[in-house]
């Protein structure tokens, strides 16, 4: 088998996902000699044709043209990974989706018909297969490197699908909600940054998108109790991962049990 | 195909730059006809998505405008809701968040100069191919960006949208014994800055220079960083609450994008040359030291020498960065309260790239009811294209694959970022 091709691919999107790679500052040099990195237009002028090993995409659907273009690199690519919170849920700039596109439009530009966007902006994997999804408002280098090495070696990769708090705990940070009352979204975020925000007295605010089992009612109550209105509670959830369901679903469900009085019982009530 | 009195040069999508953008360049009777630097790069909303928000959310959101400059982002929309709502930091949280800001220009700086913009001077597509035969160049770029990225984590708590920074100060203050270890990384990493000057120094610059006016923040007795007075070359002063009086927006005819100009005066540049231009006297004694002895004089204008200003404002920002160490005391408390109240605040700070304005309007809930962001990249569409098309003209008996190499290399002197500016959102219109 001849040297992997690894391709990069940027749609709607800050770059931090990709510029995560560039972070690798030790790993780098290691990476660029295990794998042939043929497309990073970032990176490299030279562009290789296709097809590619494994395709690293970052960013989300937000125009006609990238639909198509989406289609194709599936189709030059044996294993595609959607890497960060555009291309898995469709990231901050899916906040269009609960809003009128065209007012969005009229806002920033003074020639709203020159532009040429859809109503929506969409995660990768509503339009193409996708192989493995990586998670993250940007992902984590660690992970990152990670999930480059199992497709090398041909494993699963090794991505925890726990909460937050879970790191909390296994870094030994105070919890903030407990000791400070805090609104946290730890409980029902996807692990991975290593509990970044707790670790700076801040509660999680979601930037991993959302974990495998939410618990809606438990986590309205939380943040009830923690002094959020319900207008607080739906921004909270409507940030960098507004698109993904179980987020939409916990912005609905913005009243519920305070914490300790049994929540998992008790479901929320549904209000959006 | 090269001396042909009609040629078109089209680069689909450019490389080594932040984010998606093309290049058109057309020649017609052997004279440049049109040239056009356009961006493709999905518009993204951020200006409509900010209002309803609370006025506490702003540096996160403006965070993912960019993932290489979110500390810009970050510290120009707190100094425009800490503006708006009356208060003022005290010294101790902006010496931090000037900490914060070197890191972000060390690691982005680092980024252009090692990654971007030195395979364009030594002949290489990138810098992994550079590595292949100058492995250690490239270790040297790689650890002088880890450095900044080590101010970034540990003041910032992660390298690329930084989780510590709130309105009114930080979530948390580094305690002293933390900043030890980060002092000795930059002290590595002084010296690998001053040799990145001396090396870019040693690179062939073509002969070309601009006359552009310069616009950049000034400080006087220290380069501007995390805040400053608006200056330029041409005499202009004012603070930032009044750069939409001085800055304006127009739409060209033929396209979309809303090229920044200067009220009356026309196309200006913002960014590294900019500033060295206008605050080269308030840099470090050693910095000065390294950009004389690079040949920079007083003034920068030949944008392919801005690897040299850039790696000089590398050696500022690390020196800057452990004079704050040096001399750091955690600030007790952290950040104020910041409580809203209905008003209209302004703030500009100097991303890596150049100017970063930020306007919010809050209501007396403390609900965004409007936002207005202009980034470096759109400021400096229109030099660019200008700079394209002098540079073209001097040079149409290139053959068509040496002019696009070397118009491609006369963009990424501006170290264009394409994702912050793209909502100046440019469609391609043929004007012939």
């Amino acid at each position: 088998m001849g040297v992997p091709t690894l391709a990069v691919w940027k749609f709607a999107s800050c770059d931090g996902c990709q510029l995560t790679l560039l972070d690798c500052e030790d790993e780098l040099l290691t990476i660029a000699s295990q794998v042939k990195i043929a497309h990073f237009v970032e990176a490299s002028s030279e562009i290789q044709p296709g097809p590619y090993d494994v395709s690293l995409v970052e960013g989300s659907i937000t125009t006609a043209a990238d639909a198509e273009r989406i289609r194709q690199v599936r189709e030059m690519s044996r294993t595609l990974v959607t890497i960060g919170a555009c291309a898995t849920a469709g990231g901050v700039q899916a906040l269009r989706n609960f809003a009128d596109v065209r007012e969005f439009t009229s806002v920033v530009y003074a020639r709203p018909d020159y532009i040429s966007a859809l109503a929506t902006s969409t995660p990768i994997a509503a339009h193409v297969d996708v192989d493995f999804e990586l998670h993250g408002c940007p992902i984590d280098r660690r992970q990152l490197l990670e999930v480059i090495t199992a497709l090398l070696v041909g494993r699963k990769p090794n991505i925890p699908a726990h909460s937050v708090c879970f790191e909390c705990k296994q870094r030994g940070n105070v919890c903030v909600v407990v000791a400070h009352g805090t609104p946290c979204l730890g409980p029902v975020t996807h692990a991975g940054c290593g509990a970044l925000c707790p670790a700076h007295h801040r509660g999680c605010y979601g930037c991993f998108g959302p974990m495998e089992t939410p618990n809606a009612g438990a986590q309205a109550g939380l943040l009830r109790g923690t002094g959020m209105d319900e207008a607080d509670v739906r921004r909270a959830f409507r940030t960098f991962n507004a698109g993904a369901p179980a987020f939409i679903e916990l912005s609905q469900v913005t009243t519920g049990p305070p914490p300790g009085l049994g929540p998992r019982d008790i479901p929320g009530r549904v209000t959006g | 195909m090269s001396h042909e009195t009609d040629r078109t040069l089209t680069v689909r999508a450019l490389a080594r730059v932040e984010g998606e953008g093309a290049m058109h360049v057309r020649v017609r009777g052997g004279a440049v006809e049109d040239v056009r630097l356009e961006i493709y790069e999905p518009p993204r909303f951020f200006e409509a998505l900010l209002r309803g928000r609370r006025h506490t959310e702003p540096p996160d959101i403006t965070a993912r405008i960019c993932g290489i400059c979110p500390v810009a982002y970050q510290m120009s929309a707190c100094l425009a809701i800490e503006a708006a709502c009356g208060i003022e930091v005290p010294d101790a949280v902006s010496d931090l968040r000037r900490l914060l800001y070197c890191g972000e220009w060390i690691e982005s700086h680092a980024l252009h100069i090692y990654l971007l913009h030195a395979p364009d001077f030594l002949g290489y597509a990138s810098a992994l191919d550079l590595a292949r035969e100058g492995r250690g160049l490239v270790e040297r770029g790689l650890a002088l960006k880890k450095a900044g990225n080590a101010i970034m984590e540990l003041v910032g708590g992660r390298a690329i949208h930084p989780v510590n920074v709130r309105v009114g100060g930080f979530y948390r203050a580094p305690v002293r014994t933390e900043m030890a270890p980060l002092a000795e990384k930059l002290h590595v990493a002084l010296d690998l800055a001053l040799d990145t000057v001396r090396w870019a120094s040693g690179f062939e610059f073509p002969d070309f220079h601009h006359d552009h006016e310069m616009l950049a923040l000034v400080t006087p007795g220290q380069y501007a960083i995390d805040r400053g007075t608006v200056a330029s070359t041409g005499g202009l002063s004012f603070a930032p609450a009044q750069f939409e009086d001085y800055v304006i927006e127009e739409q060209v005819p033929h396209s979309t994008a809303l090229h920044a100009r200067l009220a009356g005066r026309g196309r200006y540049l913002t960014g590294p040359t900019a500033r060295y231009t206008l605050s080269s006297q308030w840099l470090s004694p050693l910095a000065r030291q390294a950009a004389d002895a690079a040949g920079l004089g007083a003034e920068c204008r030949n944008p392919f020498r801005s690897i040299l200003v850039r790696a000089v404002e590398v050696v500022y920002a690390v020196e800057e960065a452990l004079r704050l160490i040096e001399r750091y005391e955690p600030p007790a408390p952290c950040y104020l309260e910041v409580p809203p109240r209905a008003a209209v605040g302004h703030g500009a700070t100097e991303a890596p790239r150049g100017v970063l304005f930020h306007r919010y309007a809050i209501d007396a809930d403390g609900l965004i009811t409007s936002a207005r962001i202009v980034p470096p990249t759109s400021q400096n569409q229109a030099s660019i294209e200008d700079d394209l098309r002098r540079f073209v003209a001097a040079r149409l008996d290139l053959d068509d694959q040496q002019l696009t190499w070397q118009c491609e290399q006369a963009i990424r002197n501006y170290d264009p970022c394409i994702s912050c500016s793209a909502h100046f959102l440019d469609l391609t219109v043929d004007r012939g």
